[in-house]
């Protein structure tokens, strides 16, 4: 039998540049090209002001932890306890992720620990931002 | 809607509640919505409107032998009610219909035909959530308060009396699910479910249900109860995805929903009796003072810590226990409902003496939509 895989994206017409990102080890971001706002999630206009045209860019990947809980119960995938966690990017927006390379307690996990994007492949299609801690 | 306008004649709770092996989600619906209609004298052929949530109004209508001309079936989650609450006044007020029935069932516990919605891993939240292992509410709604803690200095000894205090609500009330009392230690030392919170500061899991019948001011002295008034409602949402929150220390949805209601109601703060404010995790009732307009920004913890909501305080919070101590089905927003309708009423197992005027506040989602409601049992 497999092994249980952490559930997996599907992308859509609106969010393939993410994830065509990923998978070539780029965090890519949309921004407006009116009112020059970053966002996230994806989508082909801006949610700020509602214009159509808007760029994708190369995220920097770096960020800070911004809130997490450490779940203690088992989830097909994972292994508890792990943290599920939200870091802001340095360039604005929030996004839910995992941090790995990190003890999953409070005491590691600290608010505000400058983390960077690590890519975790899936499959074939998929890579997912995970962060880690970033060193020194 | 203007204040006092439309009245609730209706109320009543599923027969049993907690453990209910005998009645699937739709006999729950069916079991509170007769005994409502039961409380207001009225007959299926009486009711014109009809309003529900997990269950759609095709089906309660047709499994209840209703012939509606409104219907509405606004399903944003736990203040799903409170939000049609706000709808069916407009609606009879605008006179799209008369009297209006809001059912609210859910097999929580027991599992019987529950329906659920699936979340697609081509939605947003299948994108961009679900890959990082959320395992439902326990693991997203909590997740914004730990920014709240480090931003105000909140403790998790503060965060633990919020089901201390509820407890103490739910020890009064003999259809609450818990009613042995609690300290903070026993809260702290309760199983970790996802830090930093254990499982006595996460909602309980139940069969029940609720319903509600609302008519105009005019007809509202000719049903055996006591009319409930309507004075302010408020609605909003904000997100989906709990990581896409504007500010994790405050909802947006609870800012605007409640600021409406309170501005249509006329009334202040210091008018308020009785408060209920959903706590499906013991920080709700946190952010709902402060978002309500309660309590400054950071002050909420402090405030509860006091014993300002407690038996005996200035303002009585989730008299029949909460979610955490009474029930929680899955969307308990009804549940407050009925509890504020039976304080104005003056029948609560917990009665605040002599209590004229409620708030009630709902959460739907992971803090993605909200509805407040502010009540009365003084004729306008």
């Amino acid at each position: 039998m497999p092994e249980a895989q952490r559930p997996r994206p599907q992308p859509t017409p609106e969010t393939r540049h993410f994830w065509d990102g990923t998978k070539v080890g780029e965090l890519r971001l949309q921004r407006c090209d009116a009112c020059r706002k970053a966002y996230f999630p994806p989508r082909p206009f801006c949610p700020h002001c509602a214009a159509r045209e808007v760029s994708v860019f190369k995220a920097s990947g770096k960020g800070r932890l911004y809130s997490y809980v450490i779940h203690h119960r088992p989830v097909p995938g994972f292994t508890p306890p792990y943290a599920i966690a939200v870091v802001e990017l340095d360039e604005g927006p929030r996004l839910m992720t995992n941090i790995v390379d990190c003890p999953q307690t409070p005491e590691a996990l600290v608010l505000d620990m400058p983390v960077e994007v690590a890519f975790e492949r899936l499959d074939d299609e998929i890579t997912l931002p995970l962060f880690r801690p970033v060193k020194g | 809607m203007k204040p006092g306008s439309i009245a609730i004649v209706g109320a009543a709770e599923t027969t049993e509640l907690g453990r209910i092996p005998e009645l699937s989600q739709i006999g729950l619906h069916a079991d509170a919505a007769l005994n409502a209609m039961k409380d207001a004298g009225l007959k299926p052929a009486d009711i014109d409107g009809i309003a529900t949530a997990g269950e759609t109004p095709v089906t309660v209508a047709h499994y209840l032998g209703l012939t509606p001309k409104w219907v509405d079936g606004t399903a944003v989650g736990g203040c799903s009610f409170m939000i049609h609450v706000r709808h069916a006044a407009a609606a009879i007020e605008s006179g799209l219909c008369s009297t209006v029935l809001i059912t609210h069932g859910e097999s929580g516990r027991s599992g019987i035909a529950r329906t659920r919605p699936a979340v697609s891993p081509g939605s947003l939240q299948g994108q961009f959530e679900l890959p990082y292992g959320p395992m439902g509410p326990p693991t997203l709604f909590t997740i914004p308060v730990l920014r709240y803690m480090k931003t105000y200095g909140l403790t998790h000894e503060q965060l633990a009396m919020v089901s201390v205090v509820q407890r103490e609500w739910a020890a009064k009330n003999p259809r609450a699910t818990f009613r042995d009392q609690i300290t903070v230690d026993d809260v702290l030392n309760s199983r970790m479910i996802a830090y930093p919170f254990r499982l006595l500061q996460c909602c309980l899991v139940t069969d029940g249900g609720g319903a509600l019948i609302l008519v105009s001011r005019e007809r509202a002295k000719d049903f055996p109860r006591k009319p409930v008034y309507l004075l302010g409602t408020g609605e909003s949402v904000e997100t989906p995805m709990v990581s896409q929150m504007e500010d994790f220390t405050s909802s947006r949805a609870f800012r605007v929903a409640g600021a409406k209601a309170f501005a249509e109601s006329g009334i202040t703060h210091r008018d308020v009796d009785h408060l209920m404010i959903y706590d499906a995790f013991a920080h709700l009732p946190i952010y709902g003072l402060e978002d309500l307009g309660f309590c400054s920004r950071g002050e909420a913890a402090r405030f509860i810590w006091e014993r300002n909501t407690a038996p005996g305080g200035k303002l009585p919070l989730n008299t029949n226990g909460g979610g955490l101590s009474y029930m929680h089905s899955g969307m308990y927003g009804m549940y407050a409902l009925q509890e504020s309708v039976r304080q104005m009423r003056g029948i609560a197992p917990a009665q605040v003496p002599g209590a004229k005027l409620s708030v009630c506040h709902g959460v739907g989602g992971m803090f993605a939509a909200s509805g407040t409601i502010i009540m009365t049992n003084e004729a306008p």
